[in-house]
């Protein structure tokens, strides 16, 4: 049976997928600050302390290693809790409790215990909210064996992969992208789950591959336009998931394509944007490639608040167009 | 010492403490030996503590506790044979060798982990009583282990907070033992009453001699009602001494001869049993629980050497739940 579509915010996608994942199952709690009256930090759980009532909506203190300690705790005892990181810099305040106690527990325990846990939490910039509170931290999430990295870049995805990750027996960091809350597209109404680990095809194309996540993608698809014009066709790759990465779905387009360009707001340097590359040339793709491999990711600085200068910390459509276009250089 | 008990409470509270103990010292030999790959955290002096709190728990309670957890899990039931294996890194191991001797977890008994990370259990110890909470159910409770040294830890003070403000059905059990490595209270605390610090967050808080099995247990007893009738959670200051060195490396610098010597004198095990002695049982009857405990932990050092290394194929199949 197709699910009936309906254009609704990345934001509303969201709290639909928390609302229909707490509907299902009374072990679907949600922990973390001002959730509840206030709706969350970006407004996703508005609403939702009036329809499941305040013992699955947890309004916490400021003590991130407690709450998301206690969630893990929790989750090692039968609960599913979604907690809710206001902002993803965050992580460096509980950061123990995730790397080395819900990312380890199952391994550790041999398997006796298990974490299932959502840390979702608001990432990335544009919006000038300055150093502490714009990063993009995947690759120090990705570098933990244990833990699962996800960043939808659409309201489609933002709920399906939501719903995914709630399911989920892991710890799964959830990557929300905070210029993308606003933003509308198709969503798909009730059931709708999207594995995880699965990239998407956003466009196709089949002389460059512009690898992406998260709000870049859109970015990408624009510089996609662009260059149609010049006759280059793009085909922009989606990830999804960053941990576990779909290497297949890497591997396969560059095959095609022979020429690929990797894109992320995040510091390029040390940036997740290498493991992508690797992921490349240690694949089969390695000999179908016809020029060097390239990155656009942020430059190596902590991110500024004037808008022009926070504008160009990150990947531009300059950037991204001048990158693909030394693909071509003979 | 309030109350009386049954002879078979008491001989079960020293048998385990015995255990503890030989068990504790039979670790010590095999690392002596070159037997054992990794570090130690032994509890030798803190018998009563571990063991008069783990008595006053139900086998459906859940504890965590720390890197120096062997004791705990001990009293919470795990299987001898089992821990001894995972100490020795082989596969019949309560982790199948992948934890250590830092990281024992028996989810049948109640220990949902030992954590290597000084009081990082903590918060994971309320987020098990949240879900005793969430999912009322009956007659459990959660306990954290912790010491002086994580008691300095911030997120013991905030997973407190929270306990307090959520009345988790949680026990904070702090055992005192003197020294976070080498590092004393008085050294480490503004104040170095640690009892204070369940006052700000509402704590029902009890203070007991951590040497003594029966005062342990009793406090601890009474905590696990107070929770149970819905109170809040307990702070219980435990304070007890640990002969054993911090870890492998230790060479006691920190502390004399004559400091050791009084507390090896005066420590729990011989305290309980000049009081048994009181309570009617004879010198032989002791002897002869001791040589059994002794045999006991023979066989387990015996059986655990036999068990084979676990195989190294597939060690990254564990890293995720199915």
């Amino acid at each position: 049976m197709q699910n009936e579509i309906k254009i609704i915010s990345y934001r509303d996608a969201l709290r639909e997928a928390l609302s229909e994942e707490m509907s299902r199952d009374p072990d679907v709690i949600l922990m973390g600050e001002d959730l509840g009256i206030y709706g969350g930090g970006f407004g996703v759980t508005a609403g939702l302390l009036e329809k499941f009532g305040p013992s699955r909506v947890l309004d916490t203190p400021i003590s991130e290693s407690a709450f998301v300690g206690t969630a893990i705790g929790a989750a090692a005892t039968g609960m599913r809790p979604v907690v809710e990181l206001m902002f993803s810099d965050f992580m460096s305040v509980c950061w123990d409790q995730i790397m080395n106690e819900a990312a380890k527990m199952h391994y550790m325990y041999a398997g006796s215990l298990r974490v299932p846990l959502v840390i979702r939490t608001a990432a990335g910039g544009g919006t000038g909210a300055a150093s502490q509170h714009s990063q993009s931290l995947e690759a120090m999430y990705c570098h933990v064996p244990g833990l699962k990295v996800v960043v939808p870049s659409t309201p489609g995805d933002a709920k399906g992969l939501l719903k995914s990750a709630v399911r989920d027996n892991n710890p799964v960091i959830f990557l929300e992208q905070k210029l993308l809350y606003n933003t509308k597209g198709p969503v798909p109404e009730g059931e709708y789950t999207i594995p995880l680990g699965k990239a998407e095809i956003r466009r196709k194309g089949s002389d460059v591959t512009l690898i992406s996540y998260g709000r870049m993608v859109q970015m990408c698809l624009n510089v996609a336009e662009w260059l149609a014009l010049d006759g280059i066709s793009a085909e922009v790759l989606d990830l999804r998931t960053l941990s576990p990465l779909d290497t297949d779905a890497i591997n396969a387009s560059v095959c095609r394509t022979g020429r690929a360009v990797v894109v992320h707001e995040s510091v390029q340097f040390g940036g997740f944007g290498g493991e992508i590359v690797s992921s490349i040339m240690e694949g089969e793709a390695f000999g179908y490639l016809r020029s060097p491999v390239k990155r656009v990711g942020g430059r190596f600085c902590p991110i500024p608040c004037s808008p022009e200068m926070e504008r160009n910390v990150f990947p531009t459509p300059r950037r991204i167009e001048a990158a693909v276009l030394e693909c071509f250089r003979k | 010492m309030t109350h009386s008990y049954t002879k078979d409470f008491y001989r079960d509270l020293l048998v385990n403490m015995l255990r503890v103990n030989r068990f504790e010292e039979a670790v010590k030999a095999l690392y002596g030996r070159g037997l054992i790959h990794g570090t130690l955290h032994l509890c030798v002096g803190e018998e009563a503590s571990v063991i008069g709190s783990t008595a006053a728990l139900k086998a459906q309670d859940y504890i965590l506790t720390t890197h120096r957890g062997h004791g705990e899990c001990i009293g919470k039931g795990a299987d001898l044979k089992a821990m001894m294996a995972e100490i020795l890194g082989r596969a019949a191991g309560t982790n199948h060798g992948i934890g250590g001797s830092m990281h024992i977890c028996d989810l049948e008994h109640g220990v949902i982990g030992s954590n290597g990370i000084v009081g990082a259990g903590v918060p994971t110890a309320c987020g098990a009583a949240l879900t005793i909470l969430l999912k009322k159910i009956p007659d459990r409770v959660a306990v954290s282990y912790f010491g002086d040294g994580a008691a300095n830890a911030g997120t013991v003070m905030e997973s407190m907070n929270l306990a307090g403000l959520w009345k988790l059905p949680v026990i904070f059990i702090l055992e005192d033992n003197h020294y976070a490595v080498s590092t004393p209270v008085e050294r480490s605390a503004a104040d170095p009453d640690l009892t204070k610090r369940g006052i700000p967050f509402g704590l029902k808080t009890y203070e007991a001699d951590g040497n003594d099995v029966l005062a342990v247990y009793e406090a601890v007893a009474d905590a696990r009602a107070s929770v149970l009738q819905g109170d809040g959670p307990c702070f219980i200051v435990l304070h007890t001494y640990r002969i054993s060195g911090h870890s492998r490396s230790d060479q006691n610098v920190y502390r004399t001869e004559e400091e050791l010597q009084y507390w090896k004198e005066n420590g729990p095990i011989v305290r309980f049993r000049e009081h048994l002695l009181k309570e009617g049982f004879s010198d032989k009857e002791l002897d002869a629980l001791e040589a059994s405990v002794e045999r006991e932990i023979e066989d387990v050092v015996t059986w655990a050497l036999r068990q084979p290394l676990p195989d190294t194929d597939g060690m990254e199949e564990l890293v995720y739940a199915r």
